[in-house]
């Protein structure tokens, strides 16, 4: 890929470390792979957890750190979703990438290059099992000159004979403090103000995700300006407002159908995510004091049903108003199903 | 061209609602640094509109220049050759296309195209976009596998290619393929806003719009502008000049499945089931999509019932909905669904008159 203008990339790539000592929050993987650096030591390695936590950051960082601009073509293979890695492509490009002898480890131009090279798997979480298990072998036959590192959200669906051979890390939500430290430092870089309210906002928002956390003060800087307001940020996550949730509330307390219909209806046409709504409708319901425990946990238990199904890709309306009627019918003391004497 | 084409806003200092958005949009373009972007919002909201003025305001005419092909693609997956064939939309700036068209191969055409636009970058010449941009509609019927492969596409070509999603439902896009984007959420207009379309053209085609006439037919488009803007044609070519108390015709399809409601209401029994079967049938040999069919289905029961009965309908239509995404037939799912309330309804009415 041609070297572009900077100017021309959104702020997350702009602002993604390039060194694995800039990588806040996950300090037992910075530490290990700064040793790496040092002695050039370095096992198979595993990195999970959620979006926006910096592995795949980590993972390039470290790749460059070890070789340099110069050497890092011919020592290092990226693969992630976006290429084929069925079965075909393990046996094939992986085992061949895997089985070239490189040299004795000498640096060379002041990176450490040592006598291995590096397969970085991103997102491995979505290869097939068979292409999982095709890998054990290559990976036990070529483990003196080759290193893995694999890279995915869910640890569950990595098979256990890899996961066994690697040093997992768990890559934590960042903390609202780091994630604020991070966004200061953008903030200065970019000469934007922030108040400390619109701050901690932000951080609260973005759940510990701090990619999410940088597309939305890029937005809301493109649209409102150098000065941003908890507000600001607000309307370009897609939170949705609090009136809203709290009226669909209401009318599931009202027990009446209609009205609850309308609401529901009403919220599909204003584009409200559902899946989002059902996270702000636990909110409210979980901390409302005026319900006893069963009724909780009779429209909690739908919620978690609902959010599955929608997963499955299920219609948005309907699983709206089977929660909406599950909660009038829990919090007006209808029975759970309809008899007939 | 139909009105619905003919008065679409081409830019964005044109639009008559969401107009909000389309400032916010202009603003956001301003810049060469502009993030992936995702619109979502119900159907006929204007999302597609809006795209298409963005990308006006982005490269100029140039945009407007587009030229459709069906293009074959050859993709080498290990032992064999995947033959595609996909229609797109494309000029020098921008393709546009429809990946969940390809089904479960869907993956293959968001990672082979991807990749051939960001090889092929456009050269930054006297101060045009150095990136090119993809638009991409119905992400939410993309596969899991197919939106996983978005993920790290969407970072590391980020210089080169710029990408529009567009979708109904974002609760279908996955978490990493939203967190990646600046989501733009595109609201149904309201009626007062439709009316003011509606108004508006009535002007440009010069009608005589009796008073309460857009109204009506803005209440019955379900906040739907392109239904709204298209009742108003079928209106014009069935009777001009309007009158007072003209109907607004309801779609035949909305009138056959407020029959099959009736038929069900009617009678409770294998032979009536049947015959719904036969009704229901023919609705989707006629392409109205299956989840529609169930949803207007259940709003015309519902009409019929008496509330007590209306929370268990509405939790068996959801149920079986739920089933048909995960089976192959939907037909099997939506005949459940009338067996199921058959039985409910014929409970309720033994246990309330005998
Ligand atoms: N720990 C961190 N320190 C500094 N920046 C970070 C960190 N985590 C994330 N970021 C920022 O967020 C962006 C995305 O991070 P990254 O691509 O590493 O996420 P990821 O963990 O690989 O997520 P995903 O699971 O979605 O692929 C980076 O470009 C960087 O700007
Ligand atoms: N901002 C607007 N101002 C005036 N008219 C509009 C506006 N947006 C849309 N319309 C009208 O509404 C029609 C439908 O809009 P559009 O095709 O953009 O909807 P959509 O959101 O893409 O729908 P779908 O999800 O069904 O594809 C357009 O053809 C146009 O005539
Ligand atoms: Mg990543
Ligand atoms: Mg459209």
């Amino acid at each position: 890929m041609a070297p572009v203008a900077p100017s021309s990339q959104p702020w997350v790539e702009k602002y993604r470390p390039k060194q694995v000592k800039d990588v806040a929050h996950q300090d037992e993987v910075v530490r290990v792979l700064t040793n790496t650096l040092e002695t050039s030591n370095c096992p198979h390695m595993l990195f999970y957890g959620p979006p926006g936590t910096g592995k795949t950051t980590t993972a390039l960082a470290i790749a460059h750190q070890l070789y340099g601009p110069e050497m890092y073509k011919s020592r290092v293979l990226e693969l992630n979703a976006s290429d084929d890695r069925g079965i075909n492509v393990v046996r094939t490009k992986i085992k061949d990438f895997a089985a070239v002898a490189v040299g004795s480890g000498s640096r060379q131009g002041g990176y450490p290059c040592p006598p291995y090279k590096i397969i970085i798997l991103d997102e491995a979480d979505s290869m097939t099992e068979d292409a999982q298990n095709a890998l054990r072998r290559t990976m036990e036959t070529y483990s003196k000159v080759t290193r893995f590192f694999f890279i995915c959200n869910y640890i569950s669906r990595i098979i256990e004979p890899l996961a066994s051979r690697c040093a997992k890390f768990r890559f934590k939500p960042l903390s609202e403090e780091i994630m604020s430290n991070r966004i200061l430092h953008i903030c200065k870089a970019e000469g934007l103000t922030l108040d400390s309210e619109a701050l901690s906002t932000l951080s609260s928002i973005s759940q510990g995700d701090l990619r999410r956390a940088i597309t939305y003060l890029q937005s809301a800087a493109r649209l409102f300006g150098s000065t941003i307001s908890t507000k600001d940020l607000i309307s370009v996550s897609g939170v949705i407002p609090q009136d809203v949730v709290q009226s669909l509330f209401m009318a599931c307390k009202s027990g009446d159908f209609d009205v609850a219909d309308k609401e529901v209806s009403n919220i599909i046409a204003e584009g409200y995510p559902v899946s989002q709504m059902l996270s702000q409708l636990l909110e409210v319901i979980v901390n409302a004091d005026k319900i006893s425990d069963e009724q909780k946990a009779r429209i909690c238990k739908k919620l978690g049903e609902s959010d599955k199904c929608l997963i499955d890709g299920a219609d948005e309306y309907l699983q709206l108003m089977d929660v909406a009627c599950h909660a009038m019918r829990a919090l007006c003391n209808m029975p759970e199903e309809l008899h007939f004497s | 061209m139909l009105w619905v084409d003919k008065y679409r806003p081409r830019t964005l200092d044109k639009v008559i609602v969401h107009e909000e958005i389309a400032g916010n949009i202009r603003k956001l373009v301003s810049e060469q640094d502009c993030p992936h972007l995702l619109f979502y919002g119900p159907p006929g909201s204007g999302k597609k509109t809006l795209i298409m003025a963005l990308l006006k305001q982005m490269f100029g005419p140039g945009s407007e220049k587009v030229k459709l092909e069906n293009k074959m693609w050859k993709i080498n997956a290990g032992t064999r050759t995947i033959e595609l064939e996909l229609t797109m939309l494309s000029s020098t700036h921008h393709v546009e296309l429809n990946p969940s068209d390809a089904g479960f191969q869907d993956r293959y055409i968001v990672q082979e195209i991807i990749k051939e636009m960001a090889r092929n970058r456009p050269i930054d010449t006297k101060g045009k976009k150095g990136y090119k941009v993809l638009v991409l509609n119905e992400v939410d019927k993309l596969s899991r596998e197919a939106q996983h492969s978005l993920r790290r596409t969407m970072e590391k070509y980020s210089a080169s290619c710029r990408l529009i999603l567009c979708c109904n439902s974002s609760s279908k896009v996955t978490e990493a393929v939203r967190s990646r984007c600046l989501n733009i959420r595109v609201n149904a207009p309201t009626e007062e806003q439709i009316i003011k379309v509606l108004e508006f053209i009535g002007k440009k085609e010069n009608l005589q719009l009796p008073p309460g006439f857009t109204a009506r037919i803005a209440a019955q488009s379900n906040r739907s502008l392109r239904r709204a803007i298209l009742s108003l044609e079928t209106c014009r070519v069935q009777q001009y000049p309007f009158t007072a108390n003209q109907a607004v015709p309801p779609m035949d399809w909305e009138q056959y499945i407020s029959e099959i409601a009736s038929d069900i209401i009617m009678e409770q029994s294998p032979k009536r089931l049947f015959m719904v079967r036969g009704k229901l049938y023919e609705l989707l040999v006629n392409c109205i999509p299956p989840e529609i069919i169930l949803k207007k289905l259940l709003s015309e029961l519902l009409k019929k019932l008496d509330s007590e009965l209306k929370h268990e309908v509405c939790h068996w239509a959801a149920y079986y909905e739920h089933r048909m995404r995960l089976g192959q037939k939907a037909i099997f799912h939506i005949e459940a669904f009338v067996a199921k309330f058959m039985s409910i309804y014929k409970g309720f009415l033994i246990a309330t008159f005998s």
